[in-house]
């Protein structure tokens, strides 16, 4: 008999009763959105922009490697992307376009649509994400319910920079990943 | 080894012991807080407890569900019914790929199935990317938390061993500074690595997907430069729908450290051009537990570690002093499910004050299953040292002239003995305990002489 023919005996002979799925029910939400966003992404260790400050962050930072995927962001001077993500070693900044956020936690939602390539927001030493503030949602069953049937090989919910706490919990951010978060609302 | 004797191994720096209650502490408090800022949080653990109790009772149906789902989407699916079972088909697709190096992310499940040492006699080097991890790795020491791995250790012993390892700086104790080094390292093992192995946080039946979560980023750091990702998985980390992921991920965070959420969430459903994924459902007593009635809710557990954190034992004791892959509270009911003998005094390990019970976010009744665990094991073993003392004290309870006696005794001796009597090193009971100021007559005398 297969391994996988003997679990599902084993979990068959267990007497199961019969318990019905929980149906998951509305939670309010907080009343102003965008503040409540601002402020999970700044308790994250993000910071949240306007599209006019983030043309000046821009430009003081003068990031010389920069890759956009972004439909909402005017930028000049661009990589081109790559086939092979190993490329992108030395990415200083990437700017991807999220496509829901909540606001209770400051998780933005984005797929292989926005990526391109998945290693992306992970390999970049910078991350720029834009949202629309008219998608940023309450919480995360309202944004479930907005991707729920979506159907994309990969889609992650980012809400912040690469962090850790592993050495006596003191948290250093960009420990793998992206060393910052910038949230554009446009 | 015993808990209590490993305990006291631990419990030899008193500095560092007390510096490791405070900071669990620290993040149980963390927890309380932000667990208080959503007003639906009890209704949140009782919706994670009911679609865990759903799973649990349709579990054979959900995991076939889950198989068809990611096969469609183009995953390779294989069952594993122990931990052998499952290393073998780990290393059969290294083997085929011709992979001698990966790269791996948190995953208590391969170092439940001891997967470091199987692959590296076989040749292949295992690179650890948490951080907690790696750190652990390299002093070759098995995690001692499941969510901090490196709680034991102080940053005198990390910077040590990263000017060992790394070439850090002597001296150089900067969590900021050691990290750095730590991701100059790994992004040089991460942009080699051709396979990547990480674990599961839940597998959806409804679309075939698993998600991972991470604040580090070092899970996608590893798959998305790699050709093959392979994900570990136990058989009860299956979850209904997507919609559920909603509660889960609302509840996982925040108890685990206090956090709204982890920083990265990624839902894998099916391949980037060119890759492979391939999933391993792992049995490895599970089935078993799942057919013990009173233990079966041990397996709703998502990994969060919040019972660690607030449990008094735990924190005093260390994780080591469990000697089992899952320490704390709710390794003290899974392991003896897998080996009774070996973990027979992990349930002993605990006050039964129940805080680990009124923190699990999937509501498991850890307390009482210590309590039942306690039950089967004395049952087993009557000669066990507690458990001659409980029939000790059930032969003075039931006869009141013994009990009469007794308490005149204790009286007495409790004023009369000195203390080394009380604290010698062959009652460990009596270490870090003080005996109470025994009263001048027991309660029957003195309703004697005061009764009106």
């Amino acid at each position: 008999m297969s391994s996988r023919d003997q679990i599902i005996q084993a979990i068959q002979k267990v007497k199961s009763d019969n318990k019905t799925l929980p149906e998951i029910p509305e939670f309010r939400v907080p009343e102003d959105l965008l503040a409540t966003f601002i402020l999970s992404i700044e308790g994250n260790k993000g910071q949240v922009v306007s599209k006019e400050d983030f043309q000046s962050w821009l430009e003081e930072k003068g990031y010389l490697k920069i890759l956009s995927n972004s439909e909402r962001l005017e930028v000049s001077n661009l990589q081109i992307l790559p086939s092979d993500p190993h490329e992108l070693a030395e990415l200083e900044l990437a700017i991807l376009d999220g496509q829901w956020a909540s606001a209770e936690n400051g998780a933005i939602w984005l797929d292989d649509t926005q990526l391109r390539l998945r290693a992306i927001p992970f390999i970049t030493e910078h991350l720029v994400i834009t949202i629309p503030e008219s998608n940023i949602l309450g919480n995360m069953h309202q944004a479930y319910d907005k991707i729920g049937a979506a159907h994309s090989g990969f889609g992650v919910f980012i809400a912040g920079p690469s962090k850790t706490a592993d050495i006596e919990q003191s948290l250093v951010i960009g420990a793998h990943g992206a060393k910052s978060l910038t949230v554009v609302i446009v | 080894m015993s808990h209590p004797s490993k305990a006291a191994e631990f419990l030899k720096d008193q500095a560092k012991s007390h510096w490791h209650d405070e900071t669990l502490w620290f993040v149980r408090d963390k927890r309380d807080k932000i667990s208080k800022s959503i007003p639906e949080w009890e209704n949140l653990r009782t919706l994670a407890s009911g679609l865990k109790d759903y799973v649990l009772n349709n579990l054979d149906t959900l995991l076939l569900d889950f198989e068809a789902n990611a096969k469609k989407n183009g995953i390779h699916v294989h069952w594993a019914v122990d931990a052998e079972e499952h290393n073998q088909i780990v290393h059969s697709i290294l083997e085929k790929h011709d992979c001698k190096a990966i790269v791996k992310s948190k995953s208590i499940l391969t170092e439940e199935c001891h997967l470091n040492p199987y692959l590296e006699k076989r040749g292949v080097e295992v690179v650890d990317t948490d951080l907690g991890e790696r750190i652990v790795q390299f002093l070759q020491q098995p995690p001692s938390h499941i969510v901090l791995p490196a709680i034991h250790l102080k940053k005198g012993d990390i910077s040590k061993i990263f000017h060992e390892k790394l070439q850090t700086e002597k001296g150089n104790e900067d969590p900021t500074y050691l990290t750095h080094a730590a991701r100059l390292h790994l992004r040089e093992k991460f942009l080699k690595a051709k396979v990547a192995i990480t674990g599961v946080n839940f597998g959806v039946a409804e679309t075939g997907e698993f998600v991972v979560c991470t604040n580090e980023g070092n899970a996608d750091m590893g798959v998305h430069l790699a050709d093959v990702h392979i994900a570990c998985m136990g058989i009860e980390k299956i979850i209904p729908r997507r919609k559920d992921l909603g509660v889960f991920l609302r509840l996982l965070a925040r108890s685990a450290t206090g956090q709204p959420i982890t920083n990265y969430n990624s839902h894998f459903r099916s391949p980037e051009p060119g890759k492979e994924i391939h999933i391993v459902l792992l049995d490895n007593g599970r089935t078993r537990q799942l057919a013990r009635d009173k233990f079966k809710n041990s397996l709703k557990c998502i990994r969060c570690g919040a019972c660690m954190n607030t449990c008094p034992i735990y924190r005093r004791s260390g994780g080591y002093s469990y000697g089992s892959t899952v320490p704390g509270p709710i390794g003290s009911i899974l392991s003896p499910g897998i080996d009774v003998k070996k973990y027979s005094t992990l349930p002993f390990a605990s006050t039964l004050c129940g805080s680990c019970s009124d923190v699990c976010p999937v509501k498991i009744n850890i307390h009482e299953q210590l309590y039942e665990w306690r039950q089967e094991i004395t049952k087993a073993n009557p000669d066990l040292a507690k458990g001659m003392s409980m029939k000790m004290a059930s032969g003075i309870f039931t006869s009141p002239l013994a009990y009469k006696i007794s308490g005149n005794l204790m009286r007495k001796s409790l004023k009369a003995l000195p203390k080394s009597i009380i604290y010698n090193p062959l009652n460990v009971w009596g270490k870090e305990r003080d005996l109470p100021n025994p009263p001048k007559e027991s309660f029957k005398e003195w309703y004697k002489k005061n009764r009106p």
